[in-house]
């Protein structure tokens, strides 16, 4: 075959290839917003409280125990679940019951949930449970919030100082 | 499977395009493997070039970037783009070799091993591809890293959440730099291993691209990074989701996965499908060829056999018969291919040897022995009937040619055309045949790898054991083809006929002459 159509045909494949490798690089656009939307993210670590408070061991269960081992209380290490219920102009946006980590269930929890919402004005509340021998909640929040377009919004958690807050 | 065939026979009809604009020597449908390591040879290049400039921060990387884009003027920005171009040309190229294999029956049988070892090397060069995004940290990168950790999070491995490091300002620089380690180092390591044992059971192993093709591929990259140049988005903001992203669909096409499925689903999709193609050469299972054997009586231990085989199934060792030869030849079962080219490397399988008595070679396949072959060659040639008689020689995996017998055709076939002793063709010539027409897989293309090749040096006298030159050239044809080539091939043939006939003609006037004077 003549070379130039040869080196043409070449020309031509060369071509497709470095269009396709450049098409696929940056396109199709990947919208993973709406242009009016915004996400919050609910993540924190957070050690419940524990299930059972100590008490002292009747003198029958010490003496089941090797005499190594014979403290004269017990404190149980299971820590409660926790319950948390994330609300956003009063519709519930996340609802979860989440379980201690650890074979013996005695750390802390973790949670991260992204939720992509409105932008605009709305009211933030939160409502969470870590303590099994409570009836109701344990913290309560509710915050005014604008959450621009595009914007990230983080609900965090600090036990020791401030219970929720955002950022 | 019969659905393959279909598949194949559109695949054939590509490959056949790409011969018509750069010949088998440069067909990059044909190295696609070796097209690989040459985007791997330009990524690492240029990715050496980026390391002496990036900052491996969190605070200095984005504008170490920027200043590698912008400030160079044109090197910093054309380096940076053949990186990420030629890493997508990877991806591209080692999905193409996998279709290509499946496409063509290649992945099964002896196989198993080439294709269970090159489908986790996909995911090595996705991951490493996915650190090289974060390294940027960009508005992407930030994406990656969040969409990472949210996979990983889905694990049973790490207490915690690993994606609330990349929510406000908590990511540290610690972190950042075990990423720049683990792409700078890490994942290549592994991938060089990973490659090391994808091409383990093969011998002649070429890693090198073609020149033509590599000159080519290059060039284009080239013109692709001078052209669009590669670009970051906005740096990393830890307080913001940009709507919109341009991601590189080659490496970062699973994270969209997780805004329809959860993360725990997209680890069973994309495990899923890995999963099935690991397991694809077992289904359904292929049934293992008898694998070549070893007949010492016969072997002098000349090693051409070991030195030929594509798959490195054939081991010499010291002699263990007591025979006055130093070495000796050892199948490994468990590699070998059953192609027989060993065969047609023993220099015992000449057929003029034991004309009388049953042909025994050093190193012969038990499902067809070369007595065979020479019984069916016998036969073929008693067959044959009226003028320009010839016998085809083709290989089974080429194009079936059985139709082609007629009374002055005959046909035998082989494993791989490698298989063929060449002096088989003089056999054929000597006992009657007035032609001998020789057929296989397309030039570069042998289902066996290097049937075509040792075949051309054998009749070149290259390789032994060689075609002898009293075996009359101008009465064998060699023409290799596909199953799409039927209509080729027997123009080919017919004009073969012709030229077969023309010769007599020559000979007759040429004796005419002869008896006038």
């Amino acid at each position: 075959m003549n070379k130039i159509i040869r080196y043409g045909l070449q020309a031509f494949n060369y071509l497709l290839f470095i269009v396709v490798v450049w098409y696929f690089s940056i396109n199709p656009p990947y919208h993973q917003l709406e242009n009016d939307q915004a996400v919050i993210i609910l993540s924190f670590t957070h050690a419940t409280k524990i299930r059972e408070a100590c008490r002292k061991l009747s003198q029958e269960e010490l003496m089941k125990l090797a005499p190594n081992m014979r403290l004269p209380t017990s404190c149980p290490r299971e820590r409660s679940p926790l319950n948390i219920e994330l609300y956003l102009d009063k519709k519930l946006l996340a609802k979860e019951v989440l379980q201690p980590l650890g074979f013996h269930k005695d750390q802390g929890v973790s949670i991260f949930k992204s939720i992509k919402v409105k932008a605009g004005e709305h009211v933030l509340r939160v409502w969470m449970n870590d303590d099994v021998n409570v009836d109701g909640s344990t913290y309560h929040y509710k915050e005014k919030i604008n959450l621009k377009a595009e914007q990230l919004l983080l609900l965090d958690f600090d036990a020791g100082k401030k219970g929720f807050f955002v950022k | 499977m019969s659905f393959i065939n279909p598949l194949k026979y559109a695949y054939l009809a590509i490959e056949a395009w790409f011969n018509v604009a750069f010949g088998s020597e440069w067909n990059p449908l044909y190295n696609m493997g070796r097209l690989t390591f040459f985007f791997f040879w330009v990524v690492l290049i240029s990715g050496l070039y980026l390391f002496i400039f990036f900052d491996t921060s969190l605070s200095g990387a984005y504008a170490s970037v920027e200043a590698i884009t912008y400030e160079q003027k044109y090197f910093g920005g054309v380096m940076r783009s053949l990186h990420r171009y030629a890493s997508d040309a990877v991806i591209i190229t080692i999905i193409l070799h996998m279709f290509r294999e499946f496409a063509l029956g290649r992945y099964n049988g002896f196989r198993w091993f080439s294709w269970i070892t090159g489908v986790p090397t996909l995911w090595f060069v996705i991951t490493l591809g996915i650190t090289g995004y974060w390294l940027v940290w960009d508005e992407l990168g930030l994406y990656v890293a969040k969409m990472s950790s949210e996979l990983i999070d889905a694990l049973p491995l790490i207490p915690g959440s690993m994606s609330r490091n990349f929510v406000g300002d908590q990511v540290s620089d610690r972190f950042f730099t075990l990423m720049a380690f683990l792409h700078f180092l890490g994942q290549p390591l592994f991938l060089v291993a990973a490659l090391w044992l994808h091409v383990k059971r093969l011998s002649f192993v070429k890693v090198s691209a073609p020149q033509g093709l590599a000159i080519g591929s290059f060039i284009a990259l080239l013109a692709l990074s001078l052209a669009e140049p590669a670009v970051s988005h906005q740096a990393a903001d830890a307080a913001r989701v940009p709507a919109v992203l341009n991601l590189d669909w080659f490496y970062l096409n699973v994270y969209p996965l997780m805004d329809y499925f959860s993360a725990g689903h997209t680890w069973v999709i994309t495990l899923s499908i890995t999963f099935l193609l690991m397991i694809l050469p077992w289904l359904p299972p292929k049934k293992a060829e008898p694998a070549a054997e070893v007949h010492l009586d016969h072997c002098n231990g000349c090693e051409q056999c070991a030195d030929d085989c594509p798959y490195d199934a054939i081991t010499v060792q010291a002699r263990t018969d007591g025979a006055k030869f130093e070495h000796e030849v050892v199948v490994n079962p468990a590699l070998c291919a059953s192609c027989g080219i060993c065969v047609g490397s023993c220099p015992s399988s000449n057929p003029f040897r034991q004309k009388n008595d049953s042909l025994v070679t050093g190193i012969d396949m038990p499902q067809r022995p070369i007595n065979e072959i020479r019984d069916q060659m016998d036969a073929a040639i008693a067959k044959l009937k009226g003028d320009n008689k010839v016998i085809i020689l083709g290989c089974e995996h080429a194009l079936n040619f059985s139709s082609l017998e007629a009374d002055n055709i005959q046909v035998v076939s082989l494993f791989c055309i490698g298989m063929m002793p060449a002096t088989l063709v003089e056999y054929a010539l000597v006992h009657g045949a007035e032609g001998v027409f020789i057929t296989g897989c397309r030039t570069g293309d042998c289902f066996y790898r290097y049937g075509n090749v040792w075949m051309d040096e054998r009749f070149d006298g290259e390789r032994q054991p060689i075609l002898r030159r009293r075996a009359e050239r101008s009465r064998i044809k060699v023409f290799r083809a596909a199953i799409t080539d039927k209509r080729r091939l027997h123009k080919e043939l017919a004009e073969f006929q012709n030229h077969l006939k023309s010769l007599k003609q020559d000979q007759l006037s040429v004796k005419k002459e002869g008896s006038h004077e």
